[in-house]
């Protein structure tokens, strides 16, 4: 299945009419989705701090920020500036090198991950095989960081912080890849794009939500423990651990905990949307559209409309689980420690293990509508 | 010489100095920690080569077993129980060091020596396997490596029976090494709020 605008394709076509040869065209290339995928990311997480503010302003009957911008849409660039500019404070007693290294551990894989995240058939930065692979592979790099921040700090409160973000991030681990796995397994294959596209078959009919409900919410709450949002914020826990890992973080090591926890938010939600709400699909099938209206699948004009439709799709159904996620922090209450390992590991490890088990079971019985 | 081939030059003389020197600095440092995360690094650098050498696949399962379990596992336990306590001086540690550095330096001679005389190069159309290496795994691992590959999960259900038998001592009602019964409140803690104990 090869269609859909060939942006990389184009471009170096562009400048190969400028005499430069292909290799030097594709270095040049390189950087820009890289770029422009680090934009929509910070973007993303100015909009989406924006949206918490505003949203939990309304559920407590605040108003929220109101003077920085109309409707204070320019308050998440203000908070930026304010962590931007303060001082740097490193712990007399603590680890300098560890310190420092953590904050960037934390937030490395998170970026990296965007990667495999296809906005249309096209674009993304590299449809790479392993595609949601690489996902699990990096997101389990994190529970290293936090440690390492943690044990830096030289702070009890930091290092029982770290120890719990480790714990929790390890064992609701296994559950979301054991999910995810039926959905590869259903699919044939790792790579996101192709994950996508074995959705699109009958628009929103075909999403895998329905194919994979209990997958669905497994891997839903799965990736919000990792993401550390409440119900299961234990590792910054304010009234008991002060802020967990971060209690002795400031100024920009504190800005990269911060960026690295939203940037994973959006990215987690992009993931649900991708593997569970048919990623760029739009409800009813774009090419049913264009046979409807008479139109060629192929015309310049009709592909442009797709891929803008895909970003659209993609974007609007990431936010909304983010408006969702916002909604379940400033509405539940935190689960205890204890509860928290006891979800993870005796009930939802069980559950998925049983829908993967399912999902075979299903896939040998009804090829057609599990994936042959 | 092109643009890929450098970078891959590049690429790999990079990892092989940071796996090299990270490998020491685990070995000859001091502080446990640091070698602890040294290690991590470690296994990061290992997972690039495999990433250069085009197996995608492994590299990934590098970083989410050697790192994400393995590493995390081993950093988890050192915090647990790092008291910042000095260690009683080994009496005889010269002679220990001589011995373990000799030891390290015969089977370094030993892996070079695999290294000189095998021959390494593959001379089947296998070496463009690229994006495909996940499917070529799945194929081995059910065809020709099925008997390691049964035997292997064989192994980890075990230790995981273990694992969930030491966990949960309930089951039990004798300690095994011991034979005495086990006091079931040291293990059962109880689920209700504190609060509730003291009506």
């Amino acid at each position: 299945m090869e269609y859909g605008l060939d942006l990389e394709y184009s471009f170096n076509e562009f400048l190969k009419g400028f005499g430069l040869s292909s290799e030097i065209a594709h270095i040049i290339w390189l950087p820009i989705p890289m770029l422009l995928v680090l934009v929509a990311a910070v973007v993303g997480v100015l909009v989406t701090v924006w949206l918490e503010r505003k949203i939990s302003a309304a559920a407590q009957q605040r108003i929220g920020p109101e003077y920085a911008g109309a409707l204070g849409v320019l308050q998440p660039i203000a908070d930026g500036l304010k962590l931007l500019v303060k001082e740097d404070i490193i712990p007399a007693k603590a680890d300098g090198i560890l310190f420092t290294a953590g904050p960037i551990l934390v937030l490395v894989p998170v970026i990296l991950s965007w990667l495999i995240v296809p906005f249309g058939q096209n674009l993304l930065i590299s449809n790479v095989g392993i595609g949601i692979f690489l996902w699990i592979a990096l997101s389990s790099i994190q529970p290293i960081g936090l440690l390492m921040s943690g044990y830096a700090s030289n702070n009890k409160y930091s290092l029982l912080g770290g120890l719990r973000a480790a714990a929790q991030s390890i064992s609701y681990e296994i559950p979301l890849a054991l999910s995810v796995l039926a959905i590869v397994l259903m699919t044939n294959s790792l790579s996101t794009v192709d994950i996508v596209n074995q959705q699109s078959g009958a628009g929103i009919l075909s999403w895998n939500i329905w194919r994979q409900p209990v997958g669905f919410i497994v891997f839903w709450i799965c990736a919000l423990a990792e993401c550390e949002r409440l119900p299961f914020d234990l590792p910054e826990a304010e009234e008991e651990l002060v802020a967990g890992y971060q209690t002795e973080y400031a100024g920009m090591k504190f800005a990269l905990f911060y960026l690295g926890s939203y940037i994973n938010l959006i990215l987690s939600a992009l993931l649900v949307s991708i593997l569970y709400l048919g990623g760029w699909g739009f409800p009813v099938p774009v090419e049913l559209i264009a046979k409807f209206l008479n139109l060629p699948i192929n015309a310049p004009f009709i592909q442009v409309f797709t891929a803008s439709i895909g970003i659209v799709m993609t974007v609007l159904k990431a936010y909304l689980l983010v408006f969702i996620a916002i909604l379940l922090r400033w509405t539940t209450p935190r689960v205890r420690i204890d509860q928290l390992l006891d979800l993870g590991w005796k009930f939802l490890l069980p559950i998925s293990l049983a829908n993967l088990l399912i999902t075979a079971g299903l896939k040998l019985a009804f090829p057609q509508f599990f994936g042959g | 010489m092109s643009i890929a081939i450098t970078t891959q030059i590049i690429c790999f003389s990079v990892l092989s100095l940071v796996i090299l020197i990270g490998a020491l600095g685990v070995v000859l440092l001091e502080s446990i920690v640091y070698s602890a995360f040294l290690l991590g690094g470690v296994f990061m650098s290992v997972a690039g080569l495999y990433l250069l050498l085009n197996a995608s696949f492994v590299a990934a399962a590098q970083v989410l077993v050697y790192v994400g379990a393995v590493n995390v596992l081993i950093i988890f336990a050192i915090m647990l129980v790092n008291k910042k306590e000095d260690l009683k001086p080994i009496s005889d540690i010269k002679s220990r060091r001589i011995i373990s550095t000799s030891i390290c330096l015969t089977l370094l001679s030993l892996l070079i020596r695999v290294d000189l005389t095998n021959v390494w190069s593959l001379s089947s159309p296998q070496n463009s396997i690229r994006e495909e290496s996940t499917i070529r795994i799945g194929e081995h691992l059910f065809s020709d490596y099925l008997l390691p590959f049964e035997v292997a999960s064989v192994l980890l259900l075990m230790a995981m029976i273990g694992a969930i038998v030491l966990a949960r001592r309930d089951v039990m009602s004798k300690d095994i090494s011991t034979g005495l019964p086990v006091d079931q409140e040291l293990i059962e803690k109880s689920s209700e709020p504190l609060l509730t104990n003291k009506n």
